[in-house]
């Protein structure tokens, strides 16, 4: 059952285009026709499980945008290092249909990354990216990089820090810097106990049955005076603080 | 600028050779801890309420405030 939808871009999209009884030629000989989804209906699994993983893929690259997040080549690029269960339905759903995909062309949207070309990062736990930060190299910078093929103790410092800035965007310690997100955090969570707390009162006094009659006084009296008859926990726990010859507590 | 060439090797035995004896000390005294400060005194006042103890008058006590249901107080 392997169905998989385009929209003009050429990205996944797993609502499918209007297509009122029509069969594609290149869908003889498919099972198109015996699909469970309705054909102007989205199919709510698959879109549910797509916008999910795209969710989820957005975490591991903070710096793309949720559409790029959404497309095509980041479900492939991901899905075969987790090789998710879920995953595997949508990216079967993919892989059969490349021949369609490569007819759409490169309608790319301007500020979605490639990427199938190698990629700049700055991350704490992967040093060293697949491109250095600066590609496009001016004649000063293809000088020092000429330089760089030779003893690095010819260099001075200023010219191994500017080499250093061609290779990588930010340092160690500027990666590390401590931002202001904490704030935004905290706040976020008392609001958020604020709600919860608003809930918790609204539903104590309007969804809550009554108390069992066990709860009221007399008869937690009444049980406490049966547990000290029965001398529960005589010699450390209960009846340990109740002065028997005295009828009072310790 | 030359720096000393950081340690390459040996960096687990270092940590284990500092943290371990202080990781089995703090456990021994932890131990000692609960054995002197929970377990010896609980025994002891065990001790301490059976030596005082007469069943057959905590029974009777029991029986007159009416909790068993196999013998009812001596009155009824």
């Amino acid at each position: 059952m392997c169905v998989a939808f385009h929209n003009k871009l050429g990205e996944f999209w797993p609502f499918p285009p209007d297509r009122a009884g029509v069969t594609e030629s290149d869908e003889r000989g498919t099972f198109r026709h015996l699909e469970i989804a309705p054909k102007n209906e989205p199919d709510l699994w698959r879109s549910t499980i797509f916008f999910l993983r795209s969710w989820l893929i957005s975490f591991d690259f903070p710096m793309m945008s949720s559409k790029e997040a959404r497309s095509l080549k980041m479900l492939h690029l991901t899905t075969g290092r987790v090789g998710c269960l879920l995953s595997k339905q949508v990216v079967v759903a993919l892989t059969s249909s490349g021949a369609r995909m490569s007819s759409h062309g490169h309608h790319e949207v301007s500020d979605s990354v490639d990427m199938s070309q190698p990629m700049y990062w700055d991350r704490l736990d992967t040093p060293l990216p697949d491109r250095p930060w600066k590609d496009v190299l001016d004649s000063t910078d293809k000088s020092l990089k000429q330089k760089e093929k030779g003893p690095w103790t010819a260099l001075s410092k200023e010219e191994k820090i500017a080499l250093y800035r061609l290779k990588f965007n930010h340092t160690y310690p500027e990666m590390k810097r401590p931002s202001h997100e904490w704030k935004t955090v905290i706040g976020g969570m008392f609001i958020f106990f604020g709600i919860t707390g608003l809930v918790v009162f609204w539903q104590g006094h309007y969804v809550y049955p009554p108390q069992p009659h066990t709860f009221g006084e007399e008869w937690q009296a009444k049980q406490v005076q049966r547990m000290l008859d029965m001398q529960i926990n005589p010699i450390e726990g209960f009846s340990a603080q109740w002065d028997y010859k005295n009828k009072q507590w310790k | 600028m030359s720096l000393a060439k950081p340690a390459m090797r040996g960096l687990l035995g270092k940590r284990l050779r500092f943290h371990l004896p202080i990781a089995f000390a703090l456990s021994l005294v932890a131990a000692a801890a609960f054995k002197y400060g929970v377990t010896e005194p609980r025994k002891q006042a065990y001790a301490d309420f059976y030596k005082q103890y007469d069943a057959t008058k905590e029974f009777n006590n029991m029986r007159e405030a009416g909790i068993f249901q196999s013998v009812r107080p001596t009155g009824e």
